[in-house]
């Protein structure tokens, strides 16, 4: 009896996301939602960015490279990457207890990885290279914004590296794959691929980060890469965009 | 400073083999070294397993207790799961509280779990909203030999299926046995250079933490997936990987329908 109970709720809690062949927010299947994106907008920092994707809004800071502390932590040949992905309090619907969780020091971790592989630390040896994002307020795609964020952040501090990192998620949704997943679709969706790439002379070089729950098949999988690629291609652009803003702007003092 | 040189070593020990297409213990690139699951094995805890990977060895106990749901799901069970890489599992394991290897172990045993549904959580329900049954999944690492995650995610889903409900301890009726209704299979992968090992060894490790691991389920579905590592992972391998991964999880899941 109880069963059945539960198969009847089933069917009412079953939120349709593609209405139309539309997203809730209006969108197309491969589709971005509005971003802004905007270079050195701190001033202790050596390099920030504010992003927003949709409704999130994101902060990334960059100080370094820099000695590192606790020395112990130094590497002899190398510069120390450290990457803190943290929310605001009060950026979720109910209060997130502030300080780190399961499941920001997995992002952070992951977060890390990507940069590592880019960011030439061989060039600062015994120094440090801090990554700072929060999470202002959340929506769906907070890792792949903050991630977003952190690149032009390092630009911004004029940390060399080997390709930029642009980050966008899939996800599978009343069976369709959609890009930029929001929070509805990230809710009640079947599956959620954020990937991370690094883009190289303007061009797709590899994948950075790959993360993935809920349900694919293998096809599926195959088609959200290429429908990911495509969203983080027109990303990339707005990244730049957003650099070559902040340095139009520097005025050159003449001698 | 020895173990250093001495990770060196191995390091080119493992790449000279490679470069003839052969690994350092014998097995073929994507071979998945033997395995073993005893299940049952602490009486105390409501299922266990202890599954051996080639040397790696790893033990899951399932304990349960009613619990409060979460207020979005008030008629579903709750799964809580926890990796302790406690120091008796390796030289390099320190005690204290979980640092992020720990976390991302468990929680990529987790996702596999989850998302795959394994666990029929509607039938954990004691009063909706109210009281439901959790289920803490403890994954408890006794000697990594390389690949604790394929080797904590099989233990943990082999302690699922033999695990007991204790109703009657809580005066909540007859015990009953944990509805499991899929199998995931974690299967998790070593980039070396232009190839991959399959189940990597400690040892194999020393070229590089450049790992990918993809869950699928009974339905051949992709349920999991996570790059762990600093590496650039090019398109044609991942598409390469999640097609071997779900073909040798087959292999795995064979196992598991023999318990």
């Amino acid at each position: 009896m109880k069963e059945n109970e539960f198969e009847a709720d089933k069917g009412e809690e079953k939120v349709r996301l593609i209405v139309d062949g539309r997203r809730l927010d209006g969108r197309g299947f491969e589709e971005l939602r509005p971003m802004r994106i905007e270079a050195g907008i701190l001033k202790r920092a050596d390099g920030s960015c504010y992003l927003e994707m949709g409704r999130n809004k994101v902060v990334a800071a960059v100080y370094g490279p820099r000695e590192v502390h606790p020395r112990h932590l130094q590497e002899p040949s190398k510069a120390v990457i450290r990457y803190r992905y943290n929310m605001a309090p009060f950026s979720v619907e109910e209060r997130k207890r502030p300080g780190p969780d399961r499941r920001s020091v997995e992002i952070s971790k992951v977060s890390r990885e990507a940069y590592e592989s880019v960011i030439m630390k061989e060039l600062f040896p015994r120094s440090g290279i801090d990554i700072f994002v929060e999470v202002l307020q959340a929506d769906a795609g907070t890792r792949t914004a903050c991630l977003n964020a952190a690149t032009v952040a390092l630009v911004d501090a004029g940390i060399p590296m080997r390709g930029l990192i642009t980050s966008v998620a899939v996800a599978k949704v009343d069976g369709v794959l959609v890009l930029d997943p929001m929070k509805e679709e990230d809710n009640f969706g079947e599956a959620d691929v954020p990937f991370a790439f690094v883009i190289r002379n303007g061009r797709i070089e590899s994948i950075a980060l790959v993360q993935m729950d809920g349900k694919m098949t293998v096809e599926e999988m195959k088609r959200a890469l290429e429908i990911a690629k495509k969203g983080a291609m027109q990303i990339y652009k707005l990244q730049r965009e957003a650099i070559v803003k902040k340095y139009e702007a520097i005025e050159i003092e003449e001698e | 400073m020895g173990e250093e040189i001495l990770m060196d070593i191995k390091k080119d020990y493992v790449l000279s083999r490679l470069r003839d297409g052969e690994r350092i213990d014998g097995r073929r690139l994507d071979e998945i070294r033997p395995i073993e699951i005893e299940t049952n094995i602490i009486s105390k805890a409501e299922g266990s397993a202890l599954v051996k990977l080639g040397d790696t060895q790893v033990m899951v106990g399932i304990k349960m207790q009613p619990g409060e749901p979460f207020p979005d799901v008030p008629d579903r069970g709750v799964i809580i799961t926890n990796a302790e890489l406690v120091p008796l599992a390796s030289p390099t394991f320190e005690a204290g509280p979980p640092d992020e290897i720990s976390i991302e172990l468990a929680r990529v045993v987790d996702r596999g779990i989850r998302e795959s549904e394994a666990v029929d959580l509607m039938k954990l329900c004691i009063e909706e909203g109210e009281k439901v049954w959790m289920i803490f999944i403890d994954i408890h690492a006794l000697d990594d030999d390389g690949n604790l995650i394929d080797a904590s995610a099989l233990a943990a889903i082999a302690a699922l299926l033999n695990t007991t409900v204790p109703a009657e301890r809580f005066g909540l009726g007859d015990d009953f046995p944990l509805p499991v209704r899929n199998l995931p299979v974690a299967i998790t992968s070593l980039i070396v250079g232009e190839r991959y090992l399959i189940d990597p060894t400690r040892d194999e490790m020393s070229v590089g933490h450049k790992l990918i691991t993809i869950t699928s389920d009974k339905n051949d579905n992709i349920v999991a997936m996570q790059k762990s590592g600093s590496y650039l992972l090019s398109e044609q391998k991942f598409y390469e990987l999640i097609d071997v991964s779900v073909e040798k999880a087959k292999e795995v899941r064979e196992l598991l329908k023999e318990i």
